[in-house]
């Protein structure tokens, strides 16, 4: 008997166990479809008045909105802050690189429910509560670790021998950077890109310190509802934001591959 | 460090800064929005652990351990220090023991397949907390499956939500991820070779597993539990709307604190005892890895 033959029941247990982990998310999409006034499972009748209800929903369209503006911006700045700061940290190694590393990553250990009290009572003093400045620097104090964890990474596997032979050949640094560097770093700019982007999008626990009556996001919007009633139109948003995840996983894919940017 | 190992630099821009003032200029950003976002906060945090609260919400500049002093005279703050705790070590107790199949599966499973359970296992955490959560209100609702389920046998269902009961099925099965990933990142010393050469000797499955299989996967299981018990103590999202204002947790009293009571200072305190926590059981993660060497 082969040791890693896996039995039937170890298989039928595992089944079950991926039906636990998947269930919550499988199960809003029927949800979705319901005709019910009220969240229930199985829905007695299926209509599509959720998503017309989405339709007509001022609040959480504006809040969409809010969070997919706020994403952009703030993928953006960190792509123009993480880039130079992982050029300096692994190519020019000037002064404490590692300790420098470190602290910028550092935000990532604390949890979100204290970063985000933090953020609120400094950002209260300052007169950022409720504005969208405030909310992009918050985000940004999240995306930062992630698009220098992975532009570093990205940087420290690059061929140098390329670089060298550019600047042997008269290439002013700026240059070798722009021509030779940058390209080389594609893959890793998609995946920080998605990656800030899906952060920025989903954070939730941050935002909902920083938010103010007149400008909400999307997750923040949906965890009100949540809080305050039990329909189904927060399955019909999640299956928009499901398909939409997707789409940005697909992109990732496609261009650089999935497995060297979320497993690896 | 592994992420930055980049040998010899080569030339580096050499603009009319020269090269500190270049580092320099290229640096400022981060370290402005690290200063504004994190480092800030985080001492003006810990300072206001230690002022005065007033009543209505303003706060007196002081240094009083009273914040400190009122956590622990009051019962109701022990009883929700040591709730959390437990709460938190049975939420991880529960997500090891459902995440221990999956990973010692997707470890023997190799080609396609694996790839596709792996990308199974990853995609919940690209779907929002709020979500998942939401997700679990309609499954455990008195509406819900579960619920008519039993009572369709005849049987009166237990109530699965707004209690500690919901908050634990919801944060376990949020928490499946990162102890799945953990776990196989520490399953590589287990060699399915191992394993025959037990069976070969006669050890029946379970002695195999007992003896063989879990020792030699326990720093995967150090790593998970270390990783879901911090991320239990701090998650918010879930044991406020699972726990529907009736279950006291540390994460979600500091939310209360700081946005309905408006008493920072009691915040801030609940914050820090957070983080010595997170202390702790890094410091019990650190020696239990020794102990395994």
């Amino acid at each position: 008997m082969e040791a890693n033959e896996i039995s039937v029941p170890m298989k039928i247990l595992v089944a079950l166990l991926f039906l636990f982990l998947l269930a919550p998310v499988i199960l809003v999409v029927p949800i979705s479809f319901s005709g019910e006034q009220i969240l229930s499972f199985p829905p007695e009748s299926w209509s599509l008045r959720w998503y017309a209800a989405l339709a007509d929903n001022p609040k959480i369209i504006s809040a969409f909105w809010t969070s997919l503006v706020l994403g952009a911006v703030v993928t953006v700045i960190s792509l123009a802050v993480a880039i130079p700061a992982a050029y300096v940290i692994v190519r020019m190694r000037t002064f404490g690189s590692a300790f420098l590393y470190n602290l910028f990553t550092a935000p990532l250990l604390l949890p979100t429910i204290v970063l985000g009290l933090a953020i609120l009572i400094v950002f209260a003093s300052m007169g950022f509560l409720g504005t969208f400045t405030g909310l992009v620097i918050g985000h940004l104090v999240i995306t930062l670790p992630y698009a220098l964890r992975v532009l570093a990474t990205t940087l420290g596997n690059l061929n140098l021998a390329c670089e060298e032979a550019a600047s042997t050949l008269g290439g002013r640094p700026i240059t070798v950077f722009r021509r030779v560097t940058l390209p080389m770093m594609a893959p890793g700019i998609v995946a920080a890109t998605a990656l800030c982007f899906l952060v920025s999008f989903d954070e939730v626990v941050i935002t909902l310190f920083l938010t103010g009556p007149r400008l909400t996001t999307l997750p923040v919007e949906l965890f009100h509802h949540v809080e305050s009633r039990a329909d189904p139109l927060v399955a019909s948003v999640s299956v928009l934001l499901i398909l939409l995840t997707l789409a940005v996983v697909m992109i990732v894919d496609r261009t650089v591959g999935l497995s060297r940017t979320f497993v690896k | 460090m592994t992420a930055i190992s980049a040998p010899a630099a080569p030339a580096a821009p050499s603009l009319a800064l020269g090269r500190t003032g270049t580092a320099t200029v290229l640096l400022l950003p981060i370290a402005i929005i690290n200063t504004i976002g994190f480092i800030l906060p985080v001492l003006n945090l810990a300072r206001m652990s230690f002022n005065e609260a007033l009543t209505g919400g303003g706060v007196r500049e002081a240094f009083t351990l009273a914040n400190w002093a009122g956590l622990f005279a009051d019962s109701f703050y022990v009883e929700l220090i040591l709730n959390s705790i437990t709460v938190s070590l049975g939420i991880t107790l529960a997500t090891l023991v459902v995440s221990y199949p999956i990973a010692l599966y997707l470890h023997r499973s190799s080609g396609r397949w694996r790839t596709v359970l792996t990308v199974l296992v990853i995609s919940p955490l690209l779907t929002s907390a709020v979500v998942r959560t939401y997700g679990w209100i309609a499954l455990l609702s008195e509406q819900g499956p579960i619920a008519s389920s039993i009572a369709a046998v005849g049987l009166t269902p237990p109530r699965l939500m707004f209690n500690t009961t919901g908050v634990v099925i919801g944060l376990t099965e949020i928490l499946m991820p990162y102890m799945i990933l953990s776990l196989l990142a520490g399953f590589g010393r287990l060699d399915p070779r191992v394993e025959e050469a037990a069976m070969t000797l006669g050890a029946p499955p379970a002695k195999t597993f007992w003896r063989v299989i879990l020792p030699l996967t326990l720093p995967g299981i150090a790593l998970g539990c270390l990783l879901c018990f911090v991320l239990a103590v701090s998650s918010f999202i879930t044991p406020k709307l699972l726990g529907g204002g009736r279950v006291f947790l540390l994460a979600t009293e500091i939310y209360d604190q700081a946005i309905v009571t408006l008493n920072w200072p009691l915040a801030a305190t609940l914050s820090m005892l957070v983080l010595i926590i997170f202390g702790a059981a890094l410091a019990a993660y650190a020696r239990v890895l020794r102990a395994i060497e």
